[in-house]
């Protein structure tokens, strides 16, 4: 069953053209990894499908109804949460004010701040710590926390691993597992094309806003994925699409 | 001395009062409301007419106002600041300044150029005093006024600690987009936000109406006042517009000391001084800020 389906989506930045025509569908309980260059147009995209971003054109549908047009903080309220690029804390607020922000949009769920330290244990000292203060893997571990608390039906992450150390990005990665596992619909864009495989069911691969490559992540090789990634095939795509 | 520099402090209990809106509307919706003076003697005339013409008790009269008032600003900000901030930063000023002169001059039309008072609706409260040792004697007004002041900006401060609606204005204040992602609607915090400084605003307007008289071009000097106070405290800083208050109160009772018209001219001095160097003198002007945050944070 898809939970969310993203039809000839169009989103710009003023004049430049971010995310072109992209359609594409994720079934629940799915783990949808983008991978791409900077500047493919991935967090555009993962901001318009939170709300945060205006669609120029197409539609986004969340388990058939049309979303398209409704704002954040009503996409938060119906399921879809962001954890956004560059963490974006509430800088002057506490850990636990800042997750308590997170369960603002009131649907109903599982989880609690008591939940949140029990797969990140080390917010549990920093818990009334000013998140200002905090270290780059705490203030990741508390936005994967804040998006959760909203008991999201699909969590977005925008490249978590950002300005984190190898062993930090394990530890994140090791937590969410038994999330991914656990059958929340997860869309992620991720650097590391490597861990990109290896958590996700499938790949789609942008270039220029566009979905170059798409495929189960088991049968997709990394040879094809760096092709695209470099867009080594888009001079056979060209005439079509330009 | 003693004296001047008791008055001042009660002086500055009023502008706190007045003030503190208008920081908050600043502080969290980064909107200057040129209106707040209007929008508190249009409060005070609220009162005035239920008092007078309606001859419900004061008390009555001030809930009725508060709520009237709160309403007020809940539509202001859905229907003239939120739609005159996606203009740009410039248009909500306007707006606002244009929004003075339609209220001030509706109770021109209205009420015409006779001055009003409260004074009359509470008795001997508008000019009792206690007596303090060393022959000092302070209004019961003014120190009804300044803990008022006081007890606001304690709820105020309680409500953005440890409220719900605390903590989505202060997101929104912080960071509107991302407050957005907590499911955050920033159009009915800022709306509430409004409200909630209207209701301050009423309260200044009563006590303007009580311890003064006011007229329909009253609101004017009130926000030069509330804005002197709030700039002298640090903007968008709660506790900053108690002190800014007592700074600008003591300074203009200091300066109706020396001469009759040193009144405005010492609090608009001190606020000069002070707007100076802050531009100027950046790390002087904010050295008690920062003391008090080491002492707080040691």
């Amino acid at each position: 069953m898809n939970i969310l389906e993203v039809e000839d989506l169009t989103a710009r930045h003023g004049l430049l053209e971010a995310v072109r025509g992209l359609s594409f569908n994720v079934r629940k309980g799915e783990v949808l990894a983008l991978v791409g260059a900077n500047g493919a147009g991935k967090t555009t995209l993962l901001r318009t499908l939170a709300g945060a971003h205006p669609v120029t054109s197409g539609h986004i549908r969340l388990k058939g109804e049309d979303v398209t047009a409704s704002p954040s903080h009503k996409r938060v309220a119906a399921g879809i949460a962001l954890v956004p690029e560059g963490r974006r804390m509430f800088a002057s607020m506490t850990v636990a004010e800042n997750l308590k922000l997170g369960a603002m949009a009131g649907r109903r769920g599982d989880w609690t701040i008591d939940r949140i330290l029990e797969i990140f244990p080390n917010l549990q000292k920093r818990i009334h710590h000013k998140t200002g203060h905090l270290s780059g893997g705490e203030q990741q571990a508390t936005a994967i926390g804040r998006a959760l608390m909203s008991n999201p039906e699909i969590l977005i992450l925008d490249e978590v691993s950002l300005g984190l150390s190898p062993l930090i990005v394990d530890r994140v990665y090791a937590s969410l597992d038994g999330l991914m596992k656990s059958g929340t619909t997860i869309i992620l864009v991720e650097q590391d094309l490597s861990r990109a495989m290896a958590v996700a069911d499938r790949l789609i691969c942008m270039l220029e806003g566009r979905s170059v490559l798409e495929g189960k992540a088991s049968e997709l090789t990394r040879d094809a994925v760096t092709e695209a990634y470099f867009g080594l095939r888009k001079s056979a795509r060209k005439e079509g699409v330009l | 001395m003693t004296n001047q520099i008791l008055q001042g402090i009660l002086l500055g209990g009023y502008y706190a009062v007045i003030a503190c809106g208008l920081s908050f509307m600043f502080s969290v919706m980064r909107i200057i409301n040129l209106a707040h003076g209007s929008l508190a003697v249009a409060g005070a005339y609220l009162i005035f007419v239920l008092s007078e013409k309606a001859s419900l008790p004061l008390p009555v009269c001030f809930i009725i106002a508060v709520a009237v008032m709160a309403v007020v600003g809940w539509l202001l900000q859905r229907f003239i600041l939120d739609r005159s901030a996606r203009g740009g930063q410039l248009l909500p000023i306007l707006s606002t300044f244009g929004l003075a002169m339609v209220i001030d001059n509706s109770l021109f039309e209205q009420f015409g150029a006779d001055t009003r008072s409260l004074a009359g609706a509470i008795g001997d409260l508008s000019w009792a005093s206690w007596e303090l040792p060393g022959g000092l004697y302070v209004g019961k007004l003014p120190v009804l006024i300044f803990a008022t002041a006081v007890v606001m900006l304690a709820g105020l401060q309680v409500m953005l600690n440890h409220t719900t609606l605390g903590r989505a204005i202060r997101a929104t204040a912080e960071d509107p987009d991302t407050a957005g992602l907590m499911g955050i609607d920033a159009g009915k915090v800022n709306a509430a936000a409004a409200a909630i400084a209207m209701v301050t605003v009423t309260v200044a307007g009563m006590f303007l109406g009580m311890r003064a008289t006011f007229e329909p071009y009253s609101g004017a000097p009130q926000l030069l006042f509330a804005f002197e106070a709030a700039v002298i405290g640090g903007a968008g800083s709660l506790w900053g517009t108690l002190i800014g208050g007592i700074v600008l109160g003591i300074a203009q009772t200091m300066g109706a000391s020396v001469h009759p018209l040193g009144f405005l001219i010492a609090g608009h001095a001190v606020f000069l001084i002070i707007l100076l160097a802050r531009l100027f003198l950046p790390d002087l002007a904010s050295l008690p800020a920062r003391l008090i945050k080491r002492g707080g944070a040691a």
